[in-house]
């Protein structure tokens, strides 16, 4: 059983999605809220394809024979690029000064989409940090909402540490606690959830800059061209 | 009230609700109601009874637009901004109200007395402008009411004692066709229906080729025949009744009025589909209806119309009333199931469909109220005779809630093929420049199409009829939908989440006379990618009227343009308006003298 996948066969097990099968094939399909580890999402829509001329999520439509999918088209990553301007300036996001810098999914795909500038007015939201852990360190400025963190805790760790509350752009994450302070939450540093965030939210404390820049995951190759 | 008593009420209110998780909305509202907000301590004793985490109770508070955490005031005011409301006067008066009162909208007071803010339309669209007062609808306000409302707030006069006019809402039906002049006696269409049998009605249903009537048109038969069909251990019903599109409110009237037709319309599907529970999803605004409905399904239990072993068939079927809290995005199915399951309403991942995987993972059949109260008809009357009603691809007849510019604003009941043009003859609207068929998320028609048909091969439509005559500003209009769309979107998905709120955001710039035409393309540009890559159809439609007002009445939008040939490159004091916003600063020394 296989598809196309801009032009090119990729083999696939009924039930697989169009991610699932493109990541076995080593094929790299543009994406934020989806990991191989965790149930699918389909939130950030990064990974927007056109399936026989129909735009869906590759992280949640199913593979089928013979279809044809269009991935990297300028048309697709033309909106991808949107869609990461959004989420820069929805957020506070200043990558210079950021420990996750160089090993940001946002920032890389950034670069690999060539997006220059965000384009649109930022929101500059008041989103404060909370230093209240022991050992982690959470910048809510930099959160896109793509819920890993939630999954992460709720499925591997069995915790429910994240949630989401607010609606529409007022949309936020909080913590399992009524004071709102992850100190007070069963968080601990070894848990999954503690290294799944794809951005700079949830950080381990005295670990700031521990590798150079330079040195980093996407410093050695772009996101494209490493195994997710 | 003192902590103790919060946890009095909480624990009664949880013992009520069977310290059910899935009822979490419900209990949520019902404290809500007792206790008139939502303190930290009541949602951890939510919790801790009911088993889930602090952030599960916190996140679905949240979410919903009456719920919040934050304190409403003891009295809470909230002005239905749907733009035929605005058009009658509501800003004015609500702002004359927060004058007399000495408050800013959206604040509490600083007693903590009152708070006056804006809520999405409640439904009152032929009546207003309206409001809700705690959850209380309260129709055709006036500055005479405004006045005296004050004055009983003021006067920590009891809403339930208020005069009790204020609080009717009227049915205005002006035009009566096969639904709206039924004239069935409770329980002959069940009767009819089980006669039938089960399979065979279902063939009526598809030989009557109904289809939804809450905007998409799905065919009824084949999603019933699906839910029928799909594996599971139960099967439900849901009665879709939260008509949160704006401009509509011919649900409202079907419910006030033909209640009976619409629960018997759901234990015919439930017949059909072999489902034993029916719930309807009444939305928040509808509270008022709450105990009539209840009243009804009484009456139903004791006439032996809902139960067990209904007409000695064995056939059993009972319908629970959930209540909503403000959130539009829960009249999409799939938000609406989560909803019903006590979560926050954020659209599901489909496929799968309700009709295999609806509420509690079981086959559900959602359908809209009056597609519901259609089917009794067909039970009655059969498939064939139904069908030849109405045109080729849309059988029967649609009610329409028409709204605006008009003599006669009502409910209309029309045969499907009725053109534009008959209707504003019938409703008696004279120089009307547009009408806004089926709601911000439908379709904007301009005077040279008044020609199209109402149905779903031409205009189809969920029943908004919004009636625009040659004195109003078509981008007003639109700017109220993308404020209304801003404040709607659920925010699960990048491209609607920030989406409706740059829309919201430019359309604001041009009305203050920043605009460019460059941010009329990037309009267009969140229109396609909104439309491509959002999750639900809330995302698909948002930018709908502002694309086809610009297509249409484009001159409403020149006219705001800064210049229609050169593009400002630099405007120093909207560049300044971010320093203000950072800075928190929005004195006169922070902006420019010669701001244009
Ligand atoms: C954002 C959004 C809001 C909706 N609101 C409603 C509603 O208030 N009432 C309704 O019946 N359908 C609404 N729908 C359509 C429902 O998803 C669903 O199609 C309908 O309830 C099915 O019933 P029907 O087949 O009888 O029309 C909405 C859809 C979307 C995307
Ligand atoms: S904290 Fe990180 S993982 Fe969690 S939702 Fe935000 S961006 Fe995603
Ligand atoms: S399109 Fe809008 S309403 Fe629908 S899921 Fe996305 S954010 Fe929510
Ligand atoms: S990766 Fe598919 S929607 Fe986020």
């Amino acid at each position: 059983m296989s598809f196309l996948l801009d032009g090119e066969e990729v083999p696939f097990i009924p039930g697989q999605t169009i991610m699932e099968a493109a990541r076995a094939a080593g094929k790299y399909i543009p994406h934020l809220c989806w990991d191989h580890e965790f149930a699918p999402h389909g939130s950030c829509k990064l990974c927007t394809v056109k399936v026989d001329g129909r735009f869906g999520a590759a992280c949640t439509v199913a593979a089928h024979e013979g279809m044809n999918v269009d991935n990297r088209s300028a048309e697709l990553d033309d909106k991808r690029r949107t869609l990461l301007q959004m989420l820069f300036v929805e957020g506070n996001h200043f990558c210079p000064s950021c420990e996750k810098s160089g090993d940001c999914k946002l920032q890389a795909t950034a670069y690999e989409l060539k997006m220059m500038s965000p384009h649109f007015d930022h929101f500059f939201p008041d989103r404060p940090v909370d230093a209240s852990h022991p050992e982690l360190l959470l910048d809510f400025n930099r959160c896109i909402l793509c819920e890993l963190c939630v999954r992460a805790s709720r499925d591997t760790d069995g915790k429910n540490v994240f949630a989401l509350s607010g609606r529409g752009i007022k949309t936020h994450l909080i913590v399992n606690s009524p004071s709102g302070r992850l100190a007070d939450t069963d968080m601990a540093a070894t848990d999954r959830a503690a290294s799944v965030c794809p951005v700079g939210v949830i950080l381990r404390k005295r670990r700031g800059f521990k590798v150079a820049i330079g040195n980093r995951t996407y410093d050695k190759a772009p996101i494209s061209e490493q195994p997710q | 009230m003192s902590a103790p008593q919060h946890a009095e009420i909480t624990d009664a209110v949880l013992g009520r609700n069977s310290r059910d998780s899935t009822r979490l909305l419900q209990i949520l509202r019902q404290i809500l109601e007792a206790i008139g907000h939502l303190p930290k301590t009541v949602l951890v004793q939510i919790a801790r009874e009911l088993k889930l985490p602090y952030g599960r109770v916190a996140g679905v508070a949240g979410f919903y637009h009456f719920l919040g955490l934050e304190a409403h005031g003891h009295y809470r005011v909230l002005w239905s901004d749907n733009i035929i409301e605005q058009m009658q006067g509501s800003v004015e008066l609500c702002e004359e109200m927060c004058r007399r009162l000495w408050i800013e909208p959206g604040r509490v007071s600083e007693d903590g007395l009152v708070s006056v803010g804006y809520t999405s339309c409640i439904g009152m669209g032929d009546q207003g402008p309206a409001l809700l007062v705690n959850g209380r609808t309260v129709t055709a306000m006036t500055r005479e009411r405004v006045a005296t409302m004050v004055d009983l707030i003021r006067a920590k006069a009891p809403v339930a004692s208020w005069p009790r006019e204020w609080f009717a809402v009227t049915d205005n039906i002006r035009r009566r066709g096969i639904l709206l002049d039924h004239g069935l006696d409770a329980g002959a269409a069940l009767k009819a229906a089980m006669a039938r049998g089960p399979a065979a009605m279902l063939a009526e249903i598809v030989a009557a080729k109904l289809r939804g009537r809450g905007g998409a048109g799905f065919s009824t038969g084949q999603k019933w025949q699906a839910c029928r069909d799909a594996a599971g251990e139960a099967h439900y019903v849901v009665c879709n009744a939260d008509e949160g599109e704006p401009g509509t409110f011919k649900d409202r009237v079907l419910l006030t009025g033909y209640a009976d037709l619409v629960f018997e319309g759901m234990s015919i599907a439930g017949y059909c589909v072999g489902a034993a529970r029916g719930l309807l999803y009444l939305r928040g605004e509808y509270q008022y209806l709450h105990e009539h409905l209840e009243a009804t399904l009484a009456a139903r239990r004791s006439a032996g119309l809902l139960g067990k072993n209904i007409g000695g068939s064995g056939f059993d079927f009972d319908i629970e009333i959930h209540l909503g809290a403000g959130a539009y995005v829960c009249g999409e199915e799939s938000a609406l199931i989560e909803s019903l399951e006590g979560k926050r309403g954020t659209p599901r991942i489909r496929p799968p469909f309700p009709v295999t995987h609806g509420y509690l993972g079981h086959p559900t059949t959602v359908n809209n109220v009056e597609t519901l109260a259609c089917a009794c008809l067909i039970a009655i009357r059969g498939g064939a005779w139904y069908a030849a009603i109405g045109t080729e691809k849309s059988a029967g007849t649609k009610l329409m809630s028409i709204s605006g510019d008009c003599a006669r604003p009502g409910i209309y009941e029309y045969p499907f093929g009725v053109t534009v043009a008959q209707v504003l003859a019938d409703c008696g609207a004279s120089d009307t420049q547009a009408v806004q068929v089926s709601g911000p998320s439908g379709i904007c028609v301009a005077a040279d199409e008044f020609g199209r048909r109402l149905a779903f091969e031409d205009l189809p439509s969920a029943g908004a009829f919004m009636v625009f005559d040659d004195g109003r500003d078509m981008f007003e209009v639109a700017r109220n939908f993308a404020h209304f769309f801003a404040e709607e979107s659920c925010g699960f998905c990048t491209p609607c989440r920030v989406g409706t709120s740059l829309v919201k955001n430019l359309m604001d710039k041009l009305n203050a006379r920043h605009g460019s035409p460059h941010d009329i393309n990037e309009l267009f540009k969140l229109q396609r990618l909104m439309q491509s890559a959002a999750h639900c159809g809330l995302g698909h439609t948002a930018c709908n009227p502002v694309v086809d007002t610009l297509n249409k009445f484009r001159p409403a939008y020149e006219r705001r343009l800064h210049s229609m040939e050169y593009e400002p490159a630099f405007d120093l004091d909207y560049a300044l308006s971010q320093a203000r916003q950072m800075t928190g600063r929005d004195d006169a020394g922070a902006h420019l003298e010669n701001a244009s």
